[in-house]
């Protein structure tokens, strides 16, 4: 044990002496916190759009004043003409052009229902989706503003039937800030990312400097060697974790609804499955390049079916199967439900367990791996 | 040139013999093609519903039914109570749930709004918004038919008022059917361009450096610039296989369109190289370790060329300084350009801004790479 304790002292002396891992595990981090905060998001504001209004009605005017007052929307650009609106759309410029036809007023106002062209350039990928429907209820709104203005016809009596009040509610989340939902997963992918890669690039260092023989031949055993070397990575993980939260909380003002004991007890496991990874990954590989590349493409594939940046629940059928032995995909629901939802032990209980056994079976599997390839 | 020759040949060696690096860098844009594929996916359905409803009644069971027809919606629980909503919330068992009051129907009928309220698990916020846009649809349309079917009343007069609607027809252009792979493709092209020419670069060359086998190299008869071409050729060669590769397979396994000239790809792809390449050469012509390499590279092009390319996110909703950032980061060109070329079909006549810019970028970066390797060296 004082062995042990020895060898951790030496790793946590060669973390602190060593500039370059200490940017690695506390300053990179953090800057991937703050540019992935905001960068990372599908949020909707200030979509340019180009409007053609062939009309040039009160009502067609309408649809422009009730486009510009949404707030998602930026018009820049009032062209003339389909082609310049085309244009604007080949060029990139604008993420949609709205049409309104030439006889808008007149059929609105003879038939009740008049077009208006929403064309969406779904190049910009799933915000095609979002900007369509925002328009599409700026639309419905305006409609209904002209429905109550409209004079009626025939008495004026209150419709008595089927007036269904609809009452919405948003949980966990009501002003839709994506900084919110973002945040608590990227304190997994960073806890990830030092878990595995440090760890893996760190053994696979000192298997091409030769310091890994000259260990060898001491009497430190490799299970008291294991030990010591992760150690000092768990508990960085946990100080990132710490770091993240604090700026979490103070930069972006994530809400932290749950326990945070919960959290740190979980964080404490899922690490283990994290350096576990690394492990396997330093005892498969014989240079520090191989290390990164097969850590940086295992974490890779890890993160993305996570659920991190999409829901888990839009992927293909067969993926979410597979993503069930993802342990980054039940920390991340798990750092998700304790921090936004104030989940407690019971209802994080399933992915929980998963992570345990993961644990138990990485580690396993990491420590047999090593004492093949030492001996 | 015989020593050149000898160094390329050593350098593919090396790449041949490392069958982990090798076999990294073939799956590596295998397995993001189909990732992005299968993984990457923001379309909503299947939405678990939780239904609460006290006193089951014939309007609530029509509604109860029409949302179960809708085809997105799938009820997952009934409840008579809100009790259990916060663990099915919690869960992830519920993403959404409507909650009757009692005497829904009843309410109806009279003339006081029937009261309905929706619940909605907006952790992810664009999945909220969408998804009570989707119930709040399914409950307009209950309305509309109820109201169409409504008996006169009474008195026999019947307020006509003419309502408005503005219809719109919606257009998607460029990517009809949102595929997500018709969008990630061009930037996966890019991220993998990224990792093989300037991470793979800078590592081999310092590695050179920091086993010392650079001045081996450096007292050779090799010239600077051929020691660079040596170590950099092969993963240029590498890289270049590495489009077609992601190409070939988006277009087989996701049918991903190509409308524009597969040559204009190919030669923006290979300007894309050459930048990369060059951030490679520069950033290890600054560091001296391996580590400090990859850190560099990391955070000086892996990290912008993702996330600030729009390549996953739209830029459009960044801060304005990350926008701004974004004017200097090469993936956002070459992202653009690819789009371009695949879903729109355009040609330089709209791209030649961008690929002006990186061809000035390309060259202009050679030569500072070049002169600070050189400077190095002395």
């Amino acid at each position: 044990m004082r062995r042990v304790l020895f060898l951790a002292q030496a790793e946590v002396l060669h973390i602190v002496r060593d500039r370059i891992l200490l940017a690695q595990t506390l300053i990179v981090p953090m800057i991937q916190l703050l540019i992935l905060s905001n960068a990372a998001t599908f949020e909707i504001h200030n979509t340019p759009i180009a409007i053609v209004d062939l009309d040039r009605s009160s009502a067609s005017r309408g649809v422009v004043n009730h486009l510009a007052a949404n707030g998602h929307f930026d018009i820049v650009d009032a062209p003339a003409s389909l082609d310049r609106a085309n244009q604007d759309m080949l060029d990139g410029s604008v993420t949609m052009a709205v049409v309104i036809p030439h006889d808008f007023e007149t059929s609105l106002m003879r038939t009740g229902v008049a077009p208006v062209e929403l064309s969406v350039n779904a190049e910009k990928g799933s915000a095609a989706g979002i900007v369509q429907s925002y328009a599409q209820s700026v639309l419905a709104a305006y409609g209904a503003e002209l429905t109550r203005s409209a004079p009626t016809i025939g008495p004026r009596i209150p419709d008595p039937r089927s007036r269904i009040d609809v009452r919405l509610r948003s949980r966990y989340n009501p002003t839709l800030n994506y900084k919110y939902y973002m945040v608590p997963g990227i304190l997994v992918a960073l806890m990830t990312i030092i878990g595995s890669l440090l760890s893996a690039q760190n053994i696979a260092r000192e298997k091409e400097l030769g310091t890994l023989e000259q260990l060898n031949v001491t009497p430190i055993t490799r299970g008291e060697f294991i030990v010591a070397k992760l150690l000092p990575f768990w508990c960085l993980g946990l100080i990132e974790l710490t770091m993240g939260l604090i700026i979490g909380k103070l930069v972006f003002g994530i809400p932290i609804v749950g326990s945070l004991v919960l959290l740190y007890a979980v964080a404490a496991i899922y690490l283990f499955v994290a350096l576990g990874i690394g492990l396997f990954i330093s005892s498969v590989v014989e240079t520090q390049q191989q290390a990164m590349f097969v850590t940086f493409f295992i974490v890779n594939i890890y993160l993305l079916m996570s659920g991190l940046f999409t829901p888990i629940d839009s992927m293909a059928p067969w993926v979410q199967v597979a993503s069930q032995i993802n342990p980054v995909r039940h920390f991340v629901t798990i750092s998700r439900a304790i921090l936004m939802k104030g989940a407690g032990p019971a209802e994080i209980a399933q992915p929980l367990v998963i992570l345990l056994a993961s644990a138990v079976i990485v580690l396993t599997v990491a420590v047999r791996q090593y004492h093949k390839r030492a001996s | 040139m015989t020593a050149l020759r000898g160094l390329l040949r050593k350098e593919f060696f090396h790449i041949r013999r490392d069958k982990r690096t090798a076999a990294v860098l073939v799956m590596l844009p295998v397995v993001q093609v189909l990732l992005f594929g299968y993984a990457i996916r923001t379309d909503v359905n299947d939405v678990r519903l939780a239904v609460v409803d006290p006193s089951p009644d014939s309007a609530t069971i029509d509604l109860r039914n029409r949302f179960a027809a809708a085809g997105i919606f799938r009820i997952v629980a009934t409840a008579p109570r809100t009790d259990d909503l916060n663990r099915l919330f919690q869960t992830g068992a519920a993403e959404q749930a409507i909650v009757f009051r009692p005497g829904f129907a009843e309410d109806l009928r009279r003339t006081e709004p029937a009261q309905l309220l929706v619940i909605t698990d907006a952790t992810e916020p664009n999945t909220g918004a969408l998804l009570q846009a989707y119930a709040q649809a399914v409950v307009q349309q209950y309305q509309a038919d109820l109201t169409r079917s409504a008996p006169q009343s009474a008195s026999g007069a019947r307020s006509i008022r003419p309502a408005i609607t503005i219809a719109p027809i919606v257009r998607t252009r460029f990517n009809p059917t949102r595929a997500s792979s018709n969008l990630f493709v061009p930037g996966l092209m890019a991220f993998v361009l990224t990792i093989i020419s300037s991470l793979m670069t800078a590592i081999t060359l310092t590695r050179e450096k920091e086993t010392g086998t650079m001045e081996a190299l450096l007292v050779s008869p090799l010239r600077p610039w051929e020691i660079i071409a040596g170590k950099v050729v092969p993963y240029l060669a590498i890289g270049f296989a590495a489009v077609v590769l992601v190409l070939v397979e988006a277009l087989i396994v996701f049918r991903v369109p190509l409308r524009g000239s597969v040559l204009l790809l190919l030669f923006e792809g290979a300007l894309y190289i050459l930048v990369s390449l060059n951030f490679g050469i520069l950033i290890s012509s600054r560091t001296s370790s391996q580590r400090l390499a990859m850190l560099g590279v990391f955070l000086t092009t892996l990290l912008p060329n993702i996330l600030l390319s729009g390549f996953i996110f739209p830029l459009e909703s960044m801060p304005a300084v990350l926008r701004w950032i974004s004017f200097v980061v090469p993936g956002r060109w070459f992202v653009t350009i690819a789009r371009g070329i695949m879903l729109k079909g355009i040609g330089l006549e709209y791209l030649w801004r961008e690929t002006l810019y990186m061809t000035a970028l390309a060259f202009g970066l050679l030569v500072v790479s070049l002169r600070s390797f050189n400077e190095r060296l002395e």
